[in-house]
C-alpha cells in the first residue's frame, strides 16, 4: 500500500512540473513588457530598465524558469500587474465562493446521477432509462450559461423564488449562502450529471451481466441488495474515475457560471485578469486549478486502492 | 394458391427500417442540415447587415418586421444569429478536422514507438491536467482576438485527447497478427502505419471527431461570452448572448434566440455522434 501511494504521488510530480512549465511559458511569451506596465504611464525609460533589472526580466529563460519554479514551490505566485497585490492573496480572497460552488455541484451531481444511472441500468430500455439517456445527451449539448439563464428567467425573474445573482459568504449567513448558490450549482451540475449518469449506467449494465450477479439473484437476495451491494459496488471504480476526470469540466464551467451569477470567485478573477492581460494572475489561477485537478485525481486513484485491493499491485 | 418464397422489401420498408434503427443519426442529421442551410443560405436571402446600427429601432421585441427583435444598438438579431451560425460551424468543423489530423499523427507515432511514447505520455498528461476550457482561455490571452486564433487555441486543447485515444487504439492493433505479419514480411514502417493501422482506427476517431465538433462550438461560445474569444464586433452566438446579458431580465429574446440555435446545433451534432458510435462500434452501443 505504501509503495502504491509513493508510486502514484511520484507520477504526479512530473505532471505538475510540466503544468508549471506551460504556465511559465505563457508569461514568458506574452506580448507586452511587464516592467513598463508596472512602471506606469509617467515612467522614464531609465525607470523601466531599473524595474526590468529588479524583477529579473533581463535574465535568460532557464534562470527565470528556475526562479519561477522555486517561487511557485514556496507558494509565491508573483505580483499582480494591475492591483500590485500578491497573486496568492488575490486567490485566497476568491477561494471560498469557488470551492463552495464546486463542492455543492459535486454533491448535487452525485446525488442525482448515481441513483439515476443505476436505475436506468437496472431496467435498461425502460422509461427511466430513456429519461436518463435524454439527460445524458442534453446535458452535453446545452451550454452551462444557457441553462443558467433559463433557470434565472423561470425561477428568479418569473417566480422570484431565488436571487438573480450575488454571493453571501458562509461566515455571514449560511442560509443566504445556500440560497445564493443553489441556482449556480444546479446549472453547473447539468453537464456533470450527464457525464456521471452515462458512466454509471454503462458500468452497472456491464456488472449486471456478470456471473456473480446471477449467483446473488439465484440464492434469493432481494433486488436492492443485488443492485447496491453487488452491482453498484463493483461499478464504483469507473464512477469514481469519471467524477475525478469531470472536475476538469467543472472548472471550465465555474468560470462561466461565476460570470453569469456575478459570484466573486476564482473564475471571475481569471476572466478579469484576461480582460486586463494580467499575466501573473492568469498564471497563478491556472497553476492552482490544475494542481487541484491533479490532486483530486490522485485522491480518486488512492481511494480505489483502499476500496479495491486488486488495484494495489 | 401462390406461395411467395422470397420477397424483396419495398423501398419504403427499407427506408422505414433504416430510420428506425438509426433514429438518432436521422434526427440529428435533419436538425444539423437545417442549421447548415440557415447559416449558409440565410444571409443571402435575408440580406440585412448584422452589424448595422440604428438608434431608431433599439430593443424591439420579436415582430413580423424583426423576426428575432433587435438589440441595444438596434442591430437586427435574426441577421446576427444566422451570421453567428456560420462562425460556429466554421469553428466546429475546423477544430475537429485539425485536431484529428494532428492527434492521429502524434498518436500513431506514440502508439507504435515505445521510446517516443514514454516522453509523449508525460507531456500529454500535463496538457490534460489543465482543464481544456482554461487552456484555451490562457492561449487566447496570449494572442489577439480573432476567429483563426480561437480555432488554433481550441485545436491545441483538443489534441491531447485525440492523441490519447489514437494511441490506445494503435496499442491494441500493433499486437494483432495482421500487423505482425506486415512487419515480418518486411513492409516499411510508413506502410505499416498508414496502410495497415490507420484504416482500422478510423471508426472510433470519426465518432470522437463529431464530439469534438460539438464541444468546440460550446467552448467557442464560452470564450466569446466571457470576452476572451472572437472580437465583439463579429456576431457569434457567444458574443450575442454576452451583449444581451445586461438587458436579459426585460428583453429575454436577446439571449433566447442565439441560445436555442446554439443548443440545437450542438444537440444535433451529439445525436449524430451517438448514432455513429452505435453503428460503428456495436460493442459499445450495448452499454452507452
Amino acid at each position: 500500500m505504501i509503495s502504491f501511494l509513493a508510486r502514484r504521488i511520484f507520477a504526479a510530480l512530473p505532471v505538475m512540473f510540466l503544468v508549471a512549465l506551460i504556465a511559465f511559458s505563457l508569461l514568458y511569451f506574452a506580448p507586452g513588457d511587464p516592467a513598463a506596465v508596472i512602471a506606469g504611464d509617467m515612467a522614464q525609460p531609465a525607470d523601466i530598465a531599473a524595474i526590468r533589472e529588479t524583477i529579473g526580466l533581463n535574465q535568460p529563460f532557464h534562470v527565470r524558469l528556475g526562479i519561477f519554479l522555486w517561487n511557485t514551490f514556496r507558494g509565491d505566485l508573483g505580483i499582480s500587474i494591475f492591483s500590485h497585490k500578491p497573486v496568492t492573496a488575490l486567490i485566497a480572497q476568491r477561494l471560498e465562493p469557488t470551492l463552495s460552488l464546486a463542492v455543492l455541484t459535486i454533491i448535487i451531481s452525485i446525488a442525482v446521477a448515481v441513483p439515476l444511472g443505476t436505475l436506468a441500468a437496472w431496467r435498461a430500455r425502460g422509461l427511466i432509462d430513456r429519461i436518463a439517456m435524454a439527460i445524458g445527451i442534453l446535458g452535453f449539448s446545452v451550454p452551462v450559461f444557457v441553462i443558467a439563464y433559463l433557470m434565472i428567467w423561470f425561477l428568479s425573474v418569473k417566480l422570484a423564488w431565488f436571487p438573480v445573482q450575488g454571493y453571501t459568504p458562509l461566515a455571514t449567513n449560511w442560509s443566504g449562502w445556500f440560497y445564493n448558490l443553489i441556482l449556480p450549482a444546479l446549472s453547473l451540475s447539468t453537464v456533470y450529471i450527464a457525464l456521471i449518469t452515462r458512466i454509471t449506467r454503462a458500468s452497472v449494465i456491464e456488472v449486471l451481466s456478470q456471473d456473480y450477479i446471477r449467483t446473488a439473484r439465484s440464492k434469493g437476495l432481494s433486488e436492492h441488495v443485488v443492485l447496491l451491494r453487488h452491482a453498484l459496488r463493483n461499478a464504483a471504480v469507473p464512477i469514481a474515475t469519471i467524477v475525478g476526470i469531470g472536475v476538469a469540466l467543472l472548472m471550465g464551467g465555474v468560470v462561466v457560471t461565476e460570470t453569469v451569477f456575478a459570484i466573486p470567485g476564482l473564475g471571475r478573477l481569471l476572466v478579469d485578469a484576461i480582460l486586463q492581460r494580467d499575466y501573473p494572475v492568469i498564471q497563478g489561477v491556472l497553476i492552482l486549478l490544475s494542481a487541484i485537478y491533479v490532486a483530486v485525481n490522485l485522491l480518486v486513484d488512492i481511494s480505489y486502492a483502499i476500496f479495491d485491493p486488486r488495484i494495489r499491485n | 394458391m401462390t406461395v411467395i418464397l422470397e420477397t424483396t422489401p419495398s423501398r419504403y420498408a427499407l427506408w422505414h427500417r433504416f430510420v428506425h434503427q438509426n433514429l438518432s443519426v436521422v434526427v440529428g442529421g435533419v436538425l444539423l442540415l437545417s442549421v447548415i442551410l440557415i447559416a449558409l443560405v440565410g444571409p443571402i436571402i435575408y440580406s440585412v447587415d448584422p452589424n448595422a446600427i440604428s438608434p431608431l429601432r433599439r430593443l424591439k421585441p420579436p415582430s413580423t418586421l424583426y423576426w428575432f427583435g433587435t438589440d441595444a444598438l438596434g442591430r437586427d438579431l435574426f441577421a446576427r444569429v444566422i451570421a453567428g451560425g456560420r462562425i460556429s460551424l466554421l469553428v466546429g468543423v475546423s477544430v475537429s478536422v485539425l485536431s484529428l489530423a494532428c492527434g492521429i499523427l502524434l498518436g500513431l507515432v506514440s502508439g507504435f514507438f515505445r521510446s517516443v511514447d514514454a516522453i509523449m505520455s508525460r507531456v500529454l498528461e500535463a496538457f490534460m491536467a489543465i482543464p481544456a476550457v482554461l487552456l484555451a482561455i490562457a492561449l487566447m490571452a496570449l494572442t489577439t482576438a480573432s476567429v483563426g486564433n480561437v480555432i488554433i487555441a481550441l485545436t491545441i486543447s483538443e489534441i491531447p485527447r485525440v492523441t490519447r485515444l489514437m494511441r490506445s487504439v494503435v496499442f491494441t492493433l500493433r499486437g494483432q497478427p495482421f500487423v505482425e505479419a506486415a512487419i515480418a514480411s518486411g513492409a516499411p514502417i510508413h506502410h505499416v502505419l498508414f496502410r495497415h493501422i490507420l484504416p482500422n482506427t478510423l471508426a472510433p476517431l470519426i465518432v470522437q471527431g463529431t464530439f469534438i465538433c460539438g464541444s468546440a462550438i460550446i467552448v467557442e461560445s464560452i470564450l466569446s461570452f466571457i470576452g476572451a474569444g472572437t472580437p465583439s464586433s463579429i456576431p457569434t452566438w457567444g458574443n450575442i448572448i454576452a451583449d444581451g446579458r445586461t438587458f436579459f431580465q426585460i428583453y429575454p429574446h436577446m439571449i433566447f434566440f442565439p441560445a436555442v440555435f446554439l443548443s440545437i446545433t450542438v444537440l444535433s451534432i451529439n445525436l449524430i455522434g451517438d448514432g455513429l458510435r452505435d453503428y460503428l462500434d456495436p460493442r459499445m452501443s450495448r452499454n452507452m
